[in-house]
């Protein structure tokens, strides 16, 4: 019998001379949708009505230091990391996991969930793109708002990934619930229903009270939106913004570890149904 | 090459009644029955051999086919393919088998087959000359030329399963587990693909394991039969062993030149077709010369064949239990 220890150094290296080829059909079959990335774009509109709300609040005076400024700065980054992290894996995993349909990735020899992560990676470009207007008008109204700090700036890219990689690791491991439990989607609706809130989407984290904030600051809620804002915002001096870049990739490893046993469990009770 | 020992798998499945109050119980309680669709099969296939899988709905043959191909795993017993335990789904394990399923594609939907056989590529480590040769050979004898490059979405069922082949093969695997190859196929194409496979057998001495219900299938490409019904192994060896064994006899089609009388007929076999000129014998393989010398000195004769009995009514009668030691020990495998 073959050596079942095999070879993670080789798999590795497979995957990535894999990637580009994941990456280019990833991004093709987004291009071959192309309407609908831009409807689900523009629907994601949530932050412009808090935007218009707190404006409106803080024309009277301040809120917690915001100003209608400040709030206009906040929304538009908000905004923009929102739709750079975009996924849809959870959507995806539980209907292949249901339907059968995801024998057909197993029979390839890479791990489906890189396979979804590049596909999912892949609308990237696409999602900057359609991001370039905002992008502009963000730096038109709000270019006295954001940080000058080059470091800061350095590590806005890596945060916006490590919040990506959190998002989707929290939908992988949603979706690969549907090997255990009828549907999962369930949960995923809390996850977003926390989310909305913990992550600052609908309020700026700074607004809460203090202990709303203090358990806020430490959930991975913050590290998938509210942590690049800030970066970008200025609002973390550089100590703190790397303390908490430590955070966000430790919770990026536990998402990881915690997909990956999950997944190994999950297999074992895969049905392949649908013929 | 594969090897499968007292292999089984059992499902726990949720039992419910229709209707709204059945809904409304099983929330607090969910009867369940263990299903046993494989139930202690032992077989074994050496490198190069095709051999039939066969079985009547759900008799536990794709269940198998998906343990062999490490999509499920096995609840007792073991198996292994080429080395391996599929269950542990290894890299080089995967690219050493493929399967081709009727009924569920590996194709991008959204793009044309061409784009998912540059993903097989990069997936598979196929070498760009040796993919470049294989997809010209591919690409010519299942005719995909104007198929390739239009959304894959936009393809009928059998240009989508001839692109499926294609995908499935172009990494050229040692092991060929095929569910139903050529389920949606014009006739023509069936044979293309028939030939096709058992011209890669031959060339690459690749190991093939068909499931069809196509009984042309089976009896253009499977010398070697293994039949399964309700989870259990019930004849393993030789496609014409099985026949002889199930359905003994022969069948003598005549065309006569004027109508004899069916009186005469039945003196020389089981009556099994009789029109106006045209009749079908059925008679034990035993006395099929005997049969044959009264049929042509006492019968107006214009044309006489015999065949097998159709292989499908030989399943027939096999599944139908009408011959109840049907199962042969396990045999070494006919190449």
């Amino acid at each position: 019998m073959r050596d079942p220890r095999g070879d993670t150094t080789g798999a590795l290296r497979h995957a990535l001379r894999a990637l580009p080829a994941l990456l280019h059909t990833g991004f093709a079959s987004v291009l071959a949708y192309r309407a609908e990335i831009l409807i689900w774009m523009f629907a994601t509109n949530m932050p412009l009505v808090m935007l218009a709300l707190w404006s409106a609040v803080a024309r009277s005076g301040p809120v917690a230091g915001y100003t209608p400024d400040a709030f206009t700065a906040y929304y538009l980054a908000t905004l923009l990391v929102r739709l750079l992290t975009g996924c849809w894996v959870v959507y995806e995993l539980t209907m292949e996991i249901r339907q059968g349909t995801l024998a057909m990735r197993l029979l390839r020899p890479i791990h489906p969930l890189l396979a979804h992560a590049a596909e999912n990676a892949a609308a990237t470009p696409v999602r900057l793109l359609v991001c370039t207007p905002l992008i502009a008008v963000f730096v038109y109204t709000s270019h006295r708002a954001v940080t000058h700090d080059w470091l800061l700036w350095l590590l806005v890219p890596v945060a916006i990934a490590g919040a990506w990689l959190i998002i989707f690791g929290v939908m992988a491991i949603v979706g690969t619930l549907a090997l255990f439990v009828e549907s999962a989607m369930g949960l995923f609706q809390l996850w977003l229903g926390l989310s909305g809130v913990l992550s600052g989407y609908l309020v700026p984290l700074d607004l809460f009270p203090a202990r709303v904030r203090d358990l806020a600051n430490v959930l991975p809620f913050r590290f998938t939106l509210s942590y690049p804002v800030e970066l970008m915002l200025g609002r973390l001096d550089r100590a703190h913004a790397l303390q908490l870049l430590g955070a966000q990739w430790a919770y990026v490893a536990l998402f990881f570890a915690g997909t990956m046993l999950l997944w190994r469990k999950g297999m074992q009770r895969f049905g392949a149904f649908g013929g | 090459m594969i090897d499968v020992t007292q292999l089984r798998k059992t499902y726990r499945v949720h039992q419910r009644e229709p209707g709204l109050k059945a809904a409304l119980r099983s929330l607090l309680r969910r009867p369940t029955e263990e299903v046993r669709a494989v139930d202690g099969i032992s077989f074994h296939i050496g490198d190069g051999e095709r051999v039939g899988f066969l079985g009547p709905n759900g008799a536990g043959k794709t269940t198998t086919l998906k343990m062999l191909a490490g999509l499920l795993h096995p609840s007792a017993g073991t198996v292994a393919v080429d080395g391996f335990r599929p269950q542990e789904r290894q890299r080089a394990f995967l690219k050493t088998i493929t399967l081709v399923m009727g009924q569920k594609q590996q194709l991008l939907w959204d793009l044309p087959p061409s784009e998912t056989f540059l993903l097989n590529r990069a997936l598979y480590d196929v070498p760009e000359t040796e993919f470049r040769e294989t997809l010209g050979e591919l690409t010519q004898l299942l005719e995909l030329q104007s198929l390739v490059s239009k959304p894959t979405r936009q393809l009928s069922l059998g240009e989508r399963m001839k692109c499926e082949l294609a995908a499935a093969l172009l990494h050229r695997p040692k092991v060929l587990f095929l569910d139903e190859p050529t389920i949606g196929l014009d006739v023509a194409m069936q044979a293309v693909v028939r030939d096709f496979i058992r011209a890669y057998n031959e060339r690459f001495g690749a190991t093939v394991l068909l499931t069809s219900h196509d009984m042309d299938d089976v009896a253009a490409l499977c010398p070697r039969v293994i039949v399964i019904d309700h989870g259990r192994l019930i004849w393993d060896g030789a496609l014409e062993d099985l026949v002889k064994k199930v359905q003994p006899h022969k069948q003598i089609r005549l065309r006569l030149s004027r109508p004899v009388d069916a009186s005469d007929l039945a003196r020389l076999g089981r009556v099994v077709e009789h029109t106006a000129t045209a009749v079908a014998l059925q008679v034990p393989q035993s006395e099929l010369q005997a049969v044959v010398a009264q049929v042509l000195s006492a019968l107006p004769l214009v044309d006489l064949t015999v065949e097998d009995p159709p292989l499908e009514e030989v399943m027939r009668d096999l599944f139908a239990g009408a011959v109840p030691d049907a199962g042969a020990a396990p045999a070494q495998g006919a190449a």
